[in-house]
C-alpha cells in the first residue's frame, strides 16, 4: 500500500441480480484517498458514485447484490471485518452527508434526539445524554445556527433545507471522522443555499483535518475545494489527476463532454449536452461503455480499454492515449 | 385501458412473477368454475335441496362421500359446492349495488368539497362506526332471512367503504396537472368526473373490489353462522358450519370442510387482490 | 396546539356518535314491521298493540319520538328488554365487562405478536421469517372467526382436552370480587390465583379466535410500512452513522411506521366488535355481543339500539384515542401550524 493511503479501493465490481439481468454497475473501480486529502468525484447521474460511497461505508446489503474486489481500510480489508469493527468505522471513523438533508433526517424524533444519538457513538466512552447536548450546542453554533436549543427542540419539518443541511454536517463532523464522504450534499437545496452549505463543509473539514470524497455535479465547487479528482461515467473511472491538470487539459473524451455541458460566464460556445444517455447497465457496451456516445469512437473500442498512466498521478482509460506519453487528441 | 394494460403482457408478466398471487388466481378460477358447474360436477346434485337419506346420516368422509354426510344423510362435498355458488351470487350483487352507491357519493364529495363534503363524509363515518356485520345481523334479524334480505343488508351497510375510497382519490386527482388543465380548457364538470378522474380510480376500485369479494363472502358466511342469513334447505357454508358446531366433536368434517371450503374462496381473492394492489401500485 | 387538536377531535366524535344515534334509532322504526306487532308476536290482538304503541309513543310523529329517546337515554334510560325483562341498561351492564375483556385481552396479542413479527419480516424482507409471517399472516385474515374458533376448539378441547369449551369460569369457580369486571384483572387485585388460572384457561382460546385476523392484519401493515421505512433515507442515514441494529428497526423505523399502522388497529379492534358476536356464539362467552345475538334472534328493539349504541360509542371513543396517540407520535400533526 502508498504511504498514508486511508481508503483504498482496487478493482471493485458490483452487480445486482435482477428481474432483467445481471446488472453490472461498478466495473474495476480503483480509487486511492490519503489522509486529509479532499477528493472530487464527478460523472453524470447514474455512473455509481454513490453506489461507491455506499461500498465504502459497507451499506449494501440487499440480498441481490454481489460485490467483488478489495476496498482496504488503512490497509485492512473492510470485507473481512466484523460487526464490532463496522460500528467503530461508521459514524466515527467515515461519516456520510447526503444527498437531501430533509429526508435524511427521520421525521418524528427531534434533531437534539437524532444528534444525540450520533454522537454519544464518538469519544472513548459512551457518553451521556446531557455531555452530548453540550457538545451538539457547541457544534451548531460553529455552523453558524444561532440559537441551537431552539434546533435542538425542532423536528425536521421545522427547519429550512438550508438549516437541515447545516445539522447534517454538524453530525457528520460531531466524532472527527478521518473521512467524510459527502454525496452530492445539498443538490435538493437551491443554489444559493447549496453553495452557502458546500463552502461551510469544505471550511469544516479542512479546519478538522479530515479526508473528503466529494461527488458533486457542480464543478465549479470541485475545481475551487478539491486537490485531485476521479471522473467516472459507467462504473469505471476514465480519468484521473490533480485538479489543475484536469481543468487546464481534460484528456478522457467524456470528460471533455462533461466540462462542455456545464455553463461558463465567458467563453462564447453555449452549453452542449452530451448526446446519448447512460447506459442500461444488464445491457452494457462491451469494451469502453462511453463509446456508443464518443465522438472519437473506433473499433478498438469494443474490448476493454487500457488504463494508461502519465505520471504524477495522472491517468485515463482511452485507447487514444495507448501509444502517447503526452496526449495530443484534442478535436 | 386497465385490462389493456394487464394483459398486455408487460402486467401480466410483473403479476405471474408473484407465485402467491398466481396461487391466489388459480383458486379464484377454481372457486368460480365450481361454483358454475357444480350442477354437472357434483357426485350428489340432488342432495342440494331438501334430501333425506337417514342409512347414510352423519357418515365420517369416505370413498363414497368424500367430505362426509350431514345430519339427514346429504353429501357434504356437493352441499359445499352448491355453497359456492351461493357465495358467488351473493357477493356479486352485493358488489353490484354497493360499488355504484357508494362510488357517486364519493367522487362528488372529494370534486366538489363545501358542504357536500361535509354532510356525506360525515355519514360516511357514522355508517362505518358499526361494523357491517352487526348492521346486517340487524336488519336480516328484523326484516326475516332470505337471500335477498341477506344481499340487500349487506349493501347496504357496504357503500361507505367506496364513498371513502373515491372521496381520497379524486380529493388527489383533483390537484393534478391535466385536471387543471381539463378546467382551464372549459370543460365540464361531468367530462372532467366522467372521463378524467374516474378511469384513474379504477385500479383502485377493482382492488378494492377483488379484496372484498373475500370480505363479502366472509360477512355472508357469518350471518349463515348465526342462522341469519339463506334459508334451510339452501346450502350455505356458514349454517352448515353451525349445524356441524352443535354436534362436536362428532360431526368434525361439517366444519372442517365447510370451514376449509371457504377459507379457500377468501384466500384466493385475497391473494389475487394482494397481488392486484402490488402491481397497480394503489392504495385501498 | 395539541389541546386544540384533541378538542377538535373530540367535537367531531360527538357529531358521529350523534350521528349514530339517528341511524340506529331510525333503523329501528323504519324497518317494515311493525315494532309493537314484533314485540307482541303475531298473535296479539289489536287493542294490545294499540294500548302497547300507545304506551311506546309509537303514535308520535318519528321527529318526536326520537327527541323522547334522546333524553330518555341522557337519563341513562334505554327503555326495557323484551327478552331477559329487565332494563336494557343493566343488561348491557352486566355483559358489557366479558366481551370488553375479550376484546382487550386479543387486542394485547395483536399488538404484542402482531408488531414484533410485522417488523421482523419488514427488516428482513424476502428472507426466511418474511415468507413465514406472511402466510401465517394471510391465514389468520383469511379465516373466519369462527372457523377458528371451532378449530381450536377441535385441537385443544376436544382433541387434546387441555382447554375448557365455554363460559369465563368453570363451574364452581366464584367471580372475584368486583373492581373492573374484568376476570383477569380482578383475580390479580383479589390476588386469587386459582380463578386467574381458570380465567385465563377460558379465554384462551376465544381471545385467539377474536385476535388471529387482526394479528395477520397488524403484522402485514407494520410488514409495509417498516419495510418502507427501511427504504428511507434515515434509516440508511442510521445504518451509515453505526447505531444499533435493533434499535434502528425497532425504534427509529418503527416509530415512523406506526402512524398508519395505528389507525388500521384502530379500525380492527372495532372489528373484533362485530366478531366477538359469533366467537362469543362459539363459547358460550357471556357477554355483550352473544346477547346482541339473542336480542337480535327475539327482535327486542329497545336491546339492540342499546347495544348498537354501545358498540358505535366504543368504535368512536377507540378511534379518538388513536388519533391522539398518532398525534404524539407524529409530530406533523401535533405541531401543524408551525411549519415553516
Amino acid at each position: 500500500m502508498s504511504e498514508g493511503s486511508l481508503i483504498e479501493v482496487e478493482d471493485l465490481h458490483v452487480r445486482f441480480d435482477l428481474f432483467e439481468g445481471l446488472s453490472h454497475v461498478l466495473k474495476g473501480v480503483g480509487i486511492t484517498i490519503r489522509n486529509g486529502e479532499r477528493i472530487g468525484l464527478v460523472g453524470e447521474s447514474g455512473c455509481g458514485k454513490s453506489l461507491l460511497a455506499r461500498c465504502i461505508l459497507g451499506l449494501l446489503e440487499q440480498r441481490n447484490v454481489r460485490i467483488e474486489g478489495a476496498i482496504r481500510y488503512h490497509g485492512r480489508d473492510l470485507f473481512a471485518m466484523r460487526g464490532s469493527e463496522w460500528r467503530d468505522l461508521r459514524g466515527r471513523r467515515i461519516t456520510m452527508i447526503f444527498q437531501d438533508p430533509t429526508t435524511a433526517l427521520n421525521p418524528v424524533f427531534t434533531i437534539a434526539d437524532q444528534m444525540v444519538e450520533v454522537i454519544q457513538r464518538g469519544g472513548n466512552r459512551k457518553r451521556k445524554r446531557e455531555e452530548a447536548l453540550d457538545i451538539a450546542r457547541e457544534a451548531l453554533r460553529r455552523v453558524f445556527i444561532d440559537d441551537p436549543d431552539r434546533v435542538l427542540r425542532s423536528y425536521p419539518f421545522q427547519l429550512s433545507g438550508g438549516m437541515a443541511q447545516r445539522v447534517i454536517i454538524t453530525m457528520a463532523l460531531a466524532n472527527d471522522p478521518e473521512l467524510v464522504l459527502a454525496d452530492e450534499p445539498g443538490t435538493s437545496l437551491d443554489v444559493t443555499v447549496q453553495e452557502q452549505t458546500l463552502r461551510l463543509m469544505a471550511t469544516l473539514t479542512q479546519e478538522a483535518g479530515a479526508a473528503v470524497l466529494l461527488i458533486a455535479h457542480n464543478l465549479g465547487v470541485v475545481r475551487e475545494f478539491c486537490e485531485r479528482l476521479y471522473v467516472m461515467y459507467g462504473g469505471t473511472i476514465v480519468e484521473e489527476g490533480s485538479v489543475e491538470e484536469i481543468f487546464n487539459e481534460p484528456l478522457h473524451p467524456y470528460t471533455q463532454a462533461l466540462f462542455g455541458a456545464v455553463p461558463r460566464l465567458w467563453g462564447g460556445d453555449l452549453p452542449k449536452a452530451i448526446e446519448g444517455m447512460v447506459p442500461d447497465y444488464t445491457q452494457a457496451p462491451e469494451g469502453c461503455r462511453f463509446h456508443p456516445r464518443c465522438p472519437h469512437a473506433k473499433p478498438e473500442c469494443k474490448s476493454a480499454p487500457p488504463w494508461v498512466e502519465l505520471g504524477k498521478g495522472r491517468g485515463v482509460r482511452c485507447v487514444l492515449f495507448e501509444d502517447a506519453a503526452r496526449p495530443v487528441a484534442h478535436a | 385501458m386497465i385490462a389493456g394494460a394487464f394483459f398486455g403482457g408487460r402486467g401480466w408478466y410483473k403479476f405471474s412473477r408473484n407465485r402467491l398471487s398466481l396461487f391466489g388466481l388459480f383458486l379464484v378460477i377454481s372457486f368460480i368454475l365450481m361454483a358454475l358447474l357444480a350442477p354437472w360436477i357434483t357426485p350428489y346434485p340432488h342432495h342440494a335441496e331438501s334430501f333425506i337419506d337417514f342409512a347414510n346420516a352423519n357418515q365420517p368422509p369416505s370413498a363414497k362421500y368424500m367430505f362426509g354426510t350431514d345430519l339427514i344423510g346429504r353429501d357434504v362435498f356437493s352441499r359445499v359446492l352448491f355453497g359456492y355458488r351461493i357465495s358467488l351470487r351473493l357477493s356479486i350483487i352485493v358488489l353490484a349495488i354497493a360499488v355504484p352507491l357508494g362510488v357517486i357519493p364519493g367522487l362528488l364529495a372529494g370534486y366538489y368539497g363545501g358542504w357536500w363534503e361535509t354532510i356525506t363524509m360525515r355519514i360516511v363515518d357514522v355508517f362505518l362506526a358499526v361494523p357491517s356485520l352487526v348492521m346486517a345481523l340487524i336488519v336480516v334479524g328484523l326484516v326475516g332471512s332470505s337471500l335477498t334480505n341477506a344481499m340487500l343488508a349487506i349493501a347496504f351497510f357496504w357503500w361507505p367503504w367506496y364513498t371513502r375510497l373515491l372521496y381520497n382519490i379524486t380529493r388527489q386527482l383533483k390537484n393534478e396537472g391535466y385536471v387543471t388543465a381539463a378546467q382551464v380548457v372549459g370543460a365540464s364538470h361531468w367530462h372532467i368526473l366522467i372521463k378524467e378522474i374516474l378511469p384513474n380510480c379504477v385500479p383502485s376500485l377493482l382492488t378494492k373490489m377483488t379484496l372484498d369479494m373475500s370480505f363479502v363472502i366472509l360477512v355472508a358466511a357469518s350471518l349463515g353462522f348465526l342462522g341469519l342469513g339463506v334459508r334451510a334447505p339452501t346450502p350455505e357454508l356458514g349454517s352448515m358450519i353451525a349445524e356441524g358446531a352443535n354436534y362436536l366433536p362428532a360431526m368434525w368434517w361439517l366444519p372442517v370442510f365447510a370451514g376449509l371450503g371457504i377459507l379457500i374462496a377468501v384466500l384466493g381473492f385475497n391473494l389475487v387482490g394482494d397481488g392486484l394492489r402490488d402491481l397497480l401500485d394503489v392504495e385501498v | 396546539m395539541l389541546r386544540r387538536y384533541i378538542i377538535r377531535r373530540s367535537v367531531a366524535a360527538l357529531i358521529t356518535l350523534f350521528g349514530v344515534s339517528v341511524l340506529i334509532f331510525f333503523l329501528a322504526r323504519v324497518m317494515p314491521g311493525d315494532p309493537a306487532m314484533i314485540a307482541l308476536g303475531e298473535t296479539a290482538t289489536l287493542e294490545q298493540v294499540a294500548a302497547y304503541r300507545e304506551r311506546l309513543g309509537l303514535n308520535e310523529p318519528v321527529l318526536v319520538q326520537y327527541l323522547v329517546y334522546i333524553e330518555s337515554v341522557i337519563h341513562g334510560d334505554l327503555g326495557d328488554s323484551l327478552y331477559t325483562r329487565e332494563t336494557v341498561l343493566d343488561d348491557l351492564a352486566r355483559t358489557f365487562p366479558a366481551t370488553l375483556e375479550l376484546i382487550l385481552f386479543s387486542t394485547v396479542l395483536m399488538i404484542s405478536i402482531g408488531i414484533p413479527l410485522g417488523v421482523l419480516a419488514g427488516r428482513f424482507r424476502d428472507g426466511f421469517i418474511d415468507n413465514f409471517t406472511r402466510v401465517f399472516s394471510l391465514i389468520g385474515v383469511v379465516t373466519p372467526s369462527f372457523v377458528w374458533a371451532l378449530f381450536l376448539l377441535l385441537v385443544f378441547a376436544f382433541h387434546l382436552n387441555v382447554l375448557p369449551t365455554m363460559g369465563r369460569l368453570s363451574e364452581g369457580v366464584e367471580p372475584p370480587a368486583f373492581v373492573t369486571g374484568l376476570y383477569l384483572v380482578d383475580s390479580i387485585v383479589a390476588g386469587d390465583w386459582a380463578t386467574f388460572r381458570d380465567a385465563s384457561a377460558h379465554i384462551v382460546m376465544p381471545g385467539t379466535a377474536l385476535a388471529m385476523a387482526s394479528i395477520g392484519q397488524t403484522t402485514r401493515m407494520t410488514r409495509a410500512n417498516v419495510g418502507e421505512s427501511f427504504d428511507k433515507t434515515y434509516i440508511e442515514f442510521a445504518r451509515a452513522y453505526g447505531f444499533n441494529e435493533i434499535r434502528t428497526a425497532a425504534v427509529y423505523a418503527l416509530r415512523p411506521a406506526l402512524i398508519p399502522v395505528l389507525t388500521i388497529m384502530g379500525l380492527d379492534i372495532a372489528i373484533k366488535f362485530g366478531s366477538a358476536f359469533l366467537v362469543e356464539t362459539v363459547f358460550s362467552w357471556p357477554g355483550m355481543a352473544r346477547y346482541g345475538v339473542r336480542v337480535i334472534l327475539f327482535k327486542d328493539l329497545n336491546a339492540i339500539v342499546g347495544t348498537v349504541t354501545i358498540i358505535g360509542f366504543f368504535f368512536i371513543v377507540i378511534n379518538l384515542i388513536v388519533d391522539i396517540v398518532v398525534s404524539f407520535i407524529d409530530p406533523r400533526i401535533r405541531l401543524g401550524a408551525q411549519t415553516q
